[in-house]
């Protein structure tokens, strides 16, 4: 029992005396770090962002670097679980040094990182979350898509706009991305003069939504809301054909996967899901792009990868201006960014650090994605 | 002074604790971190192993009690902690840590009280079917939690976010100290005997008039308390806590700490708890890997040495009657 | 009310699945004394093996008839994973087979993270959609009930192997030996039973179940992923105890009931205010009251614990 006693304080005095040891700063590279999600059950969307921020970044190296200096990205996977965004980004912060932080396209682990961002002065882009809140974090949390609130009403536009008067709703309620679209749809469609039939809701990695699907199906709606990630989409439109429900499904940007048509199938024909990016659109600067990624990467880029690919280009163009990676200084030129052209759209961030863009809706038609129509803000 | 080597050890592990805690700013926050979540987990190992290492009863929710406690915590710092401290004579460090330990008793409490109540139902459960019920209470947790109003004080499946960061060096330690200090004694002391009297022969124990029952539920609150405690540092270091975090696979974490530790041996437990923790950051790198690597030491472990790094008592090498 | 009908359908298919799994569970627990973890990743493992074999022999199955292909590949995955099973048991329970039953059942949970994470490290963490073994055809759609070919195999594969599974315990000497060998180890050696062969076979069998229990899982919701395995195995292994475990017709009984509860909580929940994410948790809350009222399951028979 003695020696039990001592161990921890000398323990604790060993870790305190390694930890003295603080590495220094490389004075050779711009260190920038990326979280993202490479592996687990949204592992599609952390790899397509990261294949389109390393282009970025590597097209930036090519031309010589920025401020005289290589640019290094370092990315850190967070397994697509709580928790370890938040555990990595320390990492980033204080072992490698970075000057600003690009990730994440959750918005759930997003906002486990942006307090953490703010609190040590490093800025912060996401690519790709929707959630108001994320940005809430503080001045220094921005992103570069469109939020929630946004996202919600286009939808919700769009169902009027084809004469859906009858909608039904279901809801990923373990996800805050799929609660908070859900939230924002509602308030739309019903002041506009929807009727929301019915409201289910499901868990991510459950498998069946039968029972959901007969209670939606009572309702009689002319399309059904799926707000939630296209894993559990795909199976969703699957079981609601079994059940004979012929009613188009809505979703948001959640629904961007290969995955989708992969696992749904013909389920998912007729369905349509608003989204950042489409890359059937013909202006020069996206096909561009589009050529270039899929010669490296042997697939057409989605919308997280062109949403991974305009933030570190965001990024870049804000070192650039700022001439400098000084927390403060890199803040205030990202925060002035001004029509950027992004791939994804023209790109203003506004006063609350989001980015006012259009929306894209695709359907799926012939088992492939197509673009329909832009809605703007 | 002999007899008082145990509390003066405590005392001196408070001393160094609050200490290092001071000169903490001079630590790389990245180590810092390491070491805060090296401190959590001593708690919750220990914890975990009067229950199922002490007392021999298989639990397998102590993520529920975590977080119970980490909600109860940071409900308590969230709603009511700005009008407590004016209470405690306005803003600084004392009001603040005078808030923050109440904020974490509570959340303690409540574990507390969810042990009780998973204690009572256990008593007439045999090893595998309480270890069942266990993963069930924890899940019925995590589901309870995910289903609440995303408004509400619980936050839903989102969780709470924008927990002050109060937890420091001197936190996680001194109550790691504690923890170790209150599992130690009670399993030493005469009374403690019992527990494993409990563990050895249940049937036996109960001939010679040990309340197993009330062993079963003391073992169980205590348990649970202390991992309510790790709950609410855990959540104010942190900052955002969420129910998908306390799931089974993190009842896991702490189980294949205990177990590779040895079941019993409050040393060998610690010694487990800091190894594991350490492991995991450095092995980040590899993190394919490393469950992979884990499991395969704990079935190597089973076969080949049962009692764990440092065990205490040969339990593990009895055989089982015919 | 044709609603209602049509949850209770949609319940029934889903309890059948948790009943094939139970099965395997109930009966390696019956012979064994102890809960195999590393059951509902089998299962997993079963989905993955129908899944390879299907793209193996993707050519030369394309030109047989559906049912044809379906038991070529039910039938070898189920004999791969049995193999799998006895191979488990061999290297990481037989080493255990004197040891307190606590130290198996950590065993089991190790084998069973070994099968996932070294799954996830093989296969990828992200989803892959399972091949159409068995084409979407309508068999019922009458009066807004739909009842699809899938889920006429799933309730006919279970109960022919709930069946089959009786015959081979009652009327096989095999049989005999398990029955001998859950009631006492020591004294069916005396009766000149080789448990290791009982042991190896009734994990082979177990591990079988559990592949059959994959792939029409895996047929009914067409995306696998190396972690499919742990809620329906958690859930199965509920309706195991519910029926009693060890008992095989209360293993079937079990995963009926719930099946049909969970799915009468998510559909009708919304309507009294529970949302319908409670139902995850419903499995275990019925463990829960069981075990508190009547340990020994619906069918099972009361132990005496013996000194």
């Amino acid at each position: 029992m003695k020696i039990r006693h001592f161990a921890l304080p000398a323990l604790a005095a060993a870790f305190a005396l390694t930890g003295c040891k603080k590495s220094g700063s490389d004075a050779s590279t711009i260190n920038i770090g990326e979280v993202a999600a490479m592996t687990g059950n949204t592992a599609t969307f952390g790899q397509s962002s990261h294949n389109g921020t390393q282009m970025a970044i590597d097209e930036a190296n090519a031309a010589g670097g920025l401020l005289g200096k290589q640019l290094k990205l370092i990315t850190e996977d967070d397994q697509s679980k709580q928790g370890e965004a938040g555990i990595v980004a320390k990492k980033l912060i204080s072992r490698s040094k970075v000057s600003a932080l690009l990730g994440e396209v959750a918005s759930g682990r997003s906002l486990e990182m942006a307090p953490i961002a703010q609190a040590a002065g490093v800025p912060m882009i996401s690519p790709a979350s929707t959630n108001p809140k994320v940005t809430e974090a503080g001045d220094h949390v921005f992103r570069v898509c469109f939020i929630d609130p946004f996202q919600g009403t286009v939808m919700a536009k769009f169902a009027l706009s084809k004469g859906w008067k009858k909608v039904a709703i279901l809801t990923d309620s373990k996800q805050d991305y799929s609660v908070g679209l859900t939230e924002f749809f509602k308030k739309y469609y019903s002041a506009n003069g929807g009727t929301i039939t019915g409201e289910q809701s499901y868990g991510s990695g459950d498998k069946d939504f039968k029972a959901q699907l007969t209670a939606i199906k009572a309702g009689a709606p002319d399309a059904i809301f799926a707000s939630g990630y296209y894993n559990e989409v795909a199976l969703v439109a699957k079981q609601a054909r079994e059940l004979g429900i012929t009613a188009p499904l809505l979703g948001g940007d959640g629904w961007d996967s290969a995955s989708l048509i992969e696992v749904g199938g013909k389920a998912m024909e007729g369905c349509y899901y608003s989204n950042h990016f489409s890359n059937e659109d013909q202006s020069p600067a996206i096909q561009e792009f589009v050529k270039k990624y899929e010669a490296k990467h042997g697939a057409k880029p989605d919308a997280m990868a062109a949403l991974g690919y305009d933030s570190a280009k965001i990024l870049l163009d804000a070192i650039k201006r700022a001439g400098s990676v000084e927390g403060k200084a890199l803040r205030d030129a990202i925060a002035a960014t001004k029509d950027y052209p992004g791939i994804t759209g023209k790109i203003t961030l506004d006063e609350n650090r989001n980015a006012n863009k259009p929306a894209v809706i695709l359907m799926v038609k012939d088992g492939k994605v197509v673009y329909t129509e832009t809605i703007a803000p | 002074m002999k007899r008082y080597t145990a509390q003066i050890a405590l005392i001196v592990a408070l001393a160094v604790s609050l200490g290092i805690s001071c000169a903490s700013d001079s630590i790389d926050a990245y180590y810092l971190d390491i070491a805060l979540n090296v401190g959590i987990n001593i708690i919750l190992a220990v914890s975990l192993n009067l229950v199922n290492g002490h007392t021999g009863q298989f639990s397998l929710g102590h993520a529920a009690f975590m977080a119970v406690g980490a909600y109860g915590a940071s409900i308590f710092t969230l709603e009511a902690s700005q009008k407590l401290i004016p209470l405690l004579g306005g803003p600084g460090t004392f009001a603040t840590g005078t808030a923050f330990f109440i904020a974490l008793v509570i959340g303690g409490l409540c574990a507390a009280i969810c042990g009780w109540l998973v204690g009572m139902p256990s008593l007439r459960l045999r090893g595998d079917y309480l270890a069942i019920v266990t993963l069930g209470f924890n899940e019925i947790v995590r589901v309870i939690l995910q289903n609440t109003s995303g408004d509400g004080p619980f936050g839903g499946p989102l969780g709470l976010k924008g927990i002050p960061s109060h937890t420091t060096f001197f936190w996680v330690f001194a109550f790691a100290a504690v923890c170790v200090y209150v599992v130690a004694s009670m399993v030493n002391s005469t009374y403690g005997r019992g527990f494993l009297a409990v563990r050895d022969d249940e049937v036996a124990a109960g001939s010679m008039g040990i309340n197993t029952v009330r062993y079963k539920v003391t073992a169980f609150v205590t348990g649970s308390f202390f991992a309510g405690l790790a709950g609410g540092l855990y959540a104010h270091l942190r900052t955002t806590i969420s129910p998908a975090g306390f799931d089974f696979l993190k009842s896991f974490d702490v189980v294949v700490i205990v177990i590779l530790g040895g079941m019993g041996s409050t040393a060998g437990v610690i010694a487990a708890a800091i190894l594991l923790t350490v492991l995991n950051e450095f092995l980040r790198d590899f993190e394919q890997y490393r469950m992979i690597v884990f499991s395969l030491l704990l079935i190597i472990m089973m076969i080949v040495r049962p009692q764990g790094l440092l065990p205490s008592l040969p339990f593990f090498t009895r055989k089982k009657s015919a | 009310m044709e609603q209602f009908l049509q949850q209770l359908l949609n319940g029934l298919f889903q309890g059948s699945i948790y009943a094939l799994i139970a099965l395997g569970y109930t009966m390696v627990y019956g012979v064994l004394r102890f809960i195999n973890f590393a059951h509902g990743d089998v299962f997993m493992l079963g989905a993955f093996t129908a899944y390879g074999l299907h793209k193996l022999l993707a050519g030369t199955l394309a030109a047989m008839p559906w049912p044809v292909s379906l038991i070529i590949i039910l039938v070898a995955s189920m004999a791969l994973c049995a193999a799998l099973g006895i191979v488990i048991e061999l290297l990481a329970y037989r080493p255990l087979r004197n040891r307190p039953r606590l130290n198996v059942l950590i065993t089991a949970i190790g084998v069973s993270l070994f099968i996932e994470y070294t799954g996830q490290l093989a296969f990828g963490a992200t989803q892959r959609p399972f091949p159409e073994l068995i084409p979407p055809i309508q068999v019922v759609s009458a009066g807004g009930l739909s009842v699809s070919m899938t889920h006429v195999i799933v309730l006919g594969t279970t109960l022919l192997l709930l069946f089959g599974l009786r015959m081979i315990v009652m009327k096989t000497k095999m049989g005999l030996a398990m029955r001998a060998l859950s009631l006492n180890p020591t004294a069916s050696t005396l009766m000149g039973v080789n448990n290791s062969v009982v042991i190896s076979f009734t994990f082979g069998l177990g591990s079988a179940l559990a592949a059959a229990g994959g792939i029409l899982y895996a047929s009914l919701y067409p995306s696998i992923e190396p972690f499919m395995g742990i809620q329906p195995g958690l859930k199965a292994f509920v309706a195991a105890v519910l029926g009693g475990i060890g008992n095989i017709p209360g293993a079937a009984l079990g995963g009926l009931i719930i099946g049909i509860t969970e799915t009468l909580v998510k559909g009708y929940g919304q309507s009294i205010g529970i949302p319908s994410g409670y139902s995850e948790g419903v499995a275990f809350v019925i463990l829960i009251l069981i075990l508190v009222f009547k340990p020994s399951g619906l069918l099972g028979k009361v132990e005496r614990e013996k000194v």
